[in-house]
């Protein structure tokens, strides 16, 4: 097997499974060991990818290309960088860690629900991994569709409503962005993202930002987050905040930014501006949010915020912080949501006035929240901590006052992310809080464990994404080749 | 004194011939078979006669290479007319697998329906090609008289009579419009044949004549009738719901077809002088049909309504691609019919199901639980409308794409524009169905299956939603060959 099929491999892997899983007729227990076990399978795959890929090399690597309809240059072109290495890596791990959890409860209709699970596992793969427009948009699209399923299926009492404010946002922002592809594509005379050429148009790029800003999501396009977040499945709620709005800063980095370079440095100050407007405004929603689920929610806003200044700020510095960070909020907040489903099976709220406590007896939890928190509100030493650091000193190359920005909201970070950790587990005992409610029970523990233990990893090693995403020149655009902390500043 | 007949190319003709001949042994049948074989005979008639009439369109697509009229001028022997009739044949047969058993309440009319059924087909089959205005007003009426009767088959059911009577009513305004215009081309060129409508405007320098433009005024009318396009669409909805399900499926997909590319080859080979007029004319109406058809199926409560108003976007994506009026508004049109016809049969033969189940009209509110009840045809259902949205679960996707680009290369992305918004708006709608089928528990009161028992086991149902199934998901994937099949059929309209 040569290594290109691996790309193909691990878009197409999951979604094979998807269709077993829904076709064959098997018991609910069989139907969840399958799909975890092909979602394990995924994660061996993404191993083998990364063990394989050379990240000294620049280009693409591990690339397949065939005929899909010819006669625009669309084809069916997949392959990875050395950053989309990653994000292959946070979704295949994410979604297996996802996947276990929708298991581990139980959930019913089991043969419609992981089948759903695995086409989103397959079609977030699809979007790091396609090297053409179309291509890209289909993926981009195909999350949807199971999405929308699993929230309104196995979501909250609201669900309806929740899945409809999420799909029109983020269709609104998508077809959109169909529009973008097929002028920039027909202008073009190629759909290809690896060798197709740059474009000053700066409608063309709002296009793809507003899709890109929605999905991620910015303020002022934020508005289906809080109801979806909190109306999804625990673990759902984890998959869109820890990968699914990662595609949305992906599609920034990928498609935005080296297709059109003069738009990105017209527009630069305003989507700077943006981004550190969602930064703190959106920690200060997370420090006000009355519930677990949304001071992650919020907080994943915020982080958005901040990766959309390391990547536009220009130097190879901040973006090699805005992938790191990526992956590590990536992880952080999947795990939470996962902590936030914990806490709930257990007192069937994440109010905060309803909890409060739960440190005692259960250690196992405290643990794993405060581990989880700290990491969050970037620590030194934290993975977090060398992201926003990078972020940070990128930005800083282009304005002091912008890293003042950033670090302020470091500041914010603290105060929810201890906020939550006081209401969950310090304070007086909350009235939801039995003292049956268990520790988190080794099931749990196998699914969050790996989770923490990746992020202790990469706050040993940040250097192993940083100094491993992006090598010599961008594709489309020319970038200085230094990634090395100590560069001069230009 | 001898008349001069002209020669006949008879094979041109075949898939006609072979679709009229079954439909006179389905005739027959409803006189000599006993009552009790009916169904099964007019069953494997109409199957054996849609099987002949694809393999004759598919030789013919493979044997005319070359655009040529037969019989006089009368009718093309092309790709573009045998790649339609290719269609045809395929929504036909699944159609009737469909009424095999979803038709009638008993066997009283069934052989005349299956007689009908092919008798319309064969109409269409000759509409796509005509080639002169004689051809195309004769073969009109031929189907839409068949049509008539379809929708009034059921007579004892409510609905089904009224549905007949609007149809014909507003069916034969829209055929007078059309007859009024052909007569007023015909008065300004002095030529009924397309290409002589052609030529007579380019050597008398036409172009602009009033005469002329109000007749091709009208005979956009009279098209836009058949293709129920905004502003001609208001009989869909009522007709669409008060025929027998099978009926409107088969209306839906297959009389679309014909409409749509009969209508791009009469302007292409009758009137590309006028090209500037009516591409902004068919434009207007794509717009109209986008905004009208979207908006109105907001509202509806009855599923075959929503699939109505739905038909009516539906031809306005695709007139957005006979407004680009090029060779790429050509194969983006002729794709588009491919897996829309698969989606729209689809979807009204999962309908005609639900419909059987309950007994009643099927609604929003008693779809309610269908998804897990038949799990087949609930992710039949979820794919077409998530085809028909548009989404890349099927070639729906491609389809959008292809005619937003012809708009594009057409230099209106103003019309991309449009159809963008158009597919937002009309994304509530479809997932409404989704969500229906879903998300909602049902209500207790639905009666379903109060007797016990599973649902009715309608084996040839699924076979056509199956069909239906394959065509429009494999159109996402089978680009290359079908845009291919697509672009030498358009070849035939456009000569180099």
């Amino acid at each position: 097997m040569s290594t290109a099929h691996l790309t193909s491999i691990l878009i197409w892997l999951p979604i094979a499974g998807a269709v077993v899983v829904w076709l064959l007729p098997l018991s609910k227990y069989a139907t969840g060991s399958l799909a975890v076990l092909v979602s394990l399978i995924e994660v061996g795959f993404w191993i083998e990818q990364a063990s394989r890929f050379n990240f000294h090399h620049s280009g693409i690597q591990m690339s397949e290309q065939h005929k899909w309809f010819g006669e625009f240059g669309i084809s069916y072109h997949v392959g990875v960088y050395g950053f989309a290495v990653w994000f292959v890596g946070l979704t295949a791990i994410a979604m297996a860690a996802c996947t276990g959890y929708g298991f581990w409860v139980g959930r019913d209709r089991p043969r419609a629900y992981f089948a759903l699970m695995l086409l989103l596992t397959g079609a977030t793969v699809g979007v790091f991994e396609s090297q053409d427009l179309i291509l890209f948009y289909a993926f981009f699209e195909a999350m949807l569709i199971p999405l929308y399923i699993l929230i309104g299926v196995w979501g909250g009492a609201r669900r309806m409503e929740a899945t409809m404010k999420f799909v029109i946002y983020t269709m609104a922002g998508s077809l959109i962005m169909l529009a973008a592809i097929v002028v920039y594509g027909l202008q073009a005379g190629s759909f290809d993202l690896v060798n197709g050429p740059t474009s000053t148009s700066r409608w063309l790029f709002l296009g793809f930002m507003v899709a890109f800003a929605i999905k991620s999501p910015l303020i002022p396009f934020h508005g289906w987050l809080p109801d979806t977040y909190r109306q999804a499945p625990p673990e759902v709620a984890a998959v869109l905040s820890g990968v699914i709005a990662k595609t949305g800063l992906y599609g920034m980095l990928r498609i935005a930014i080296p297709l059109f370079p003069e738009p990105t440095s017209f527009y630069r100050t305003s989507i700077l501006a943006l981004g550190a407007i969602t930064l703190v405004y959106g920690s200060v929603l997370a420090f006000r949010a009355p519930d677990f689920r949304g001071v992650v929610a919020y907080s994943s806003l915020a982080q958005s915020g901040l990766i959309v200044l390391g990547l536009f700020a220009g130097p190879v510095l901040g973006r090699d912080g805005a992938v790191l960070q990526m992956v590590a909020h990536g992880l952080v907040s999947t795990s939470l949501f996962l902590l936030a489903g914990v806490v709930e099976r257990r007192t069937t709220t994440g109010e905060f006035k309803l909890l409060g406590g739960m440190a005692r007896g259960r250690p196992a939890l405290a643990t794993l929240l405060m581990a989880l928190g700290v990491i969050s509100l970037a620590v030194p030493g934290s993975a977090n901590f060398a992201g926003e650091f990078l972020i940070l000193g990128g930005v800083y190359q282009r304005a002091w006052w912008w890293a003042a920005i950033g670090a302020g909201a470091i500041v914010l970070a603290a105060m929810y992310m201890l906020r939550l950790i006081s209401a969950v587990l310090h304070d007086a005992r909350g009235s939801t809080v039995a003292d049956e409610a268990m520790d988190v029970r080794p099931g749990e523990l196998a699914l969050l464990a790996p989770l923490v233990a990746g992020l202790l990893l990469l706050s040993a090693w940040p250097a192993v994404i940083s100094q491993n995403s992006f090598v010599g020149k961008w594709p489309n655009q020319p970038t200085p080749t230094s990634t090395n902390l100590a560069a001069p500043r230009p | 004194m001898t008349i001069q007949t002209p020669h006949i190319d008879w094979f041109a003709l075949a898939t006609i011939l072979v679709l009229l001949g079954a439909s006179f042994v389905s005739l027959l049948g409803a006189v000599l078979v006993p009552a009790r074989h009916r169904r099964t005979f007019g069953g494997i008639v109409t199957k054996l006669g849609f099987l002949g009439g694809l393999v004759a369109s598919i030789w013919l697509y493979v044997d005319s290479p070359h655009s040529e009229t037969v019989v006089s001028g009368a009718f093309y022997r092309d790709r573009w007319t045998a790649l339609a009739q290719i269609i045809l044949c395929l929504v036909g047969l699944a159609t009737s697998l469909l009424s095999w058993e979803h038709m009638g309440r008993s066997d009283d009319h069934i052989a005349e329906f299956f007689a009908l059924l092919l008798a319309s087909a064969a109409g269409m089959a000759f509409f796509v090609g005509a080639g002169n205005l004689m051809v195309l007003f004769l073969s009109l009426e031929w189907f839409s008289i068949a049509l008539y009767v379809m929708c009034a088959i059921d007579y004892d059911v409510e609905g089904s009579l009224e549905a007949g009577l609007k149809y014909l009513i507003v069916g034969a305004f829209g055929s007078a419009a059309l007859l009024f215009g052909s007569a007023l081309v015909y008065g300004a060129t002095g030529s009924i044949s397309f290409s002589g409508i052609a030529s007579a405007i380019s050597t008398h320098g036409l172009t602009g004549d009033s005469l002329l433009v109000v007749g091709i005024a009208l005979v956009i009318a009279g098209l836009g009738f058949k293709m129920s396009a905004a502003p001609f669409h208001m009989w869909t909805p009522d007709v669409y719901e008060g025929a027998p399900t099978p009926v409107t499926a088969w209306m839906s997909a297959a009389t679309k077809v014909a409409a749509l590319a009969l209508t791009f080859r009469l302007m292409r080979t009758a009137f590309p002088q006028e090209e500037h007029l009516w591409s902004v004319a068919f434009a207007a109406i794509a717009v109209a049909s986008l905004v009208i058809g979207n908006l109105a199926a907001l509202t509806q409560q009855n599923v075959k309504r929503i699939l109505a108003y739905s038909a009516v976007s539906q031809a306005g994506f695709m007139l957005i691609g006979l407004s680009a009026g090029s060779p790429l508004g050509a194969r983006a049109v002729m794709f588009y019919l491919i897996p829309y016809s698969a989606m729209a049969f689809g979807s009204f033969a999962v309908v005609a199901a639900r419909e059987r189940e309950l007994g009643e009209p099927v609604t929003l509110e008693n779809l309610a639980g269908f998804g897990w009840e038949r799990p087949f045809l609930g992710v039949a259902m979820f794919f077409f409308m998530f085809g028909f949205a548009g989404l890349p679960l099927g070639g729906g996707f491609v389809a959008k794409f292809y005619v937003f680009a012809a708009a594009y290369d057409h230099g209106w992305t103003w019309l991309v524009i449009v159809g963008v918004l158009a597919t937002l708006v009309s994304l509530y709608y479809y997932l409404g169905v989704v969500r229906a089928m879903y998300m909602r528990s049902p209500e207790p009161k639905t009666g379903l299956a109060l007797a016990g028992g599973s649902p009715p086991r309608d084996r040839f149902l699924h076979i056509a939603v199956g069909m239906a199934f394959v065509v429009s998901v494999g159109s996402l994937f089978f680009v290359s060959p079908l845009i291919d099949i697509a672009q030498h059929a358009a070849s035939s309209l456009f000569p180099s």
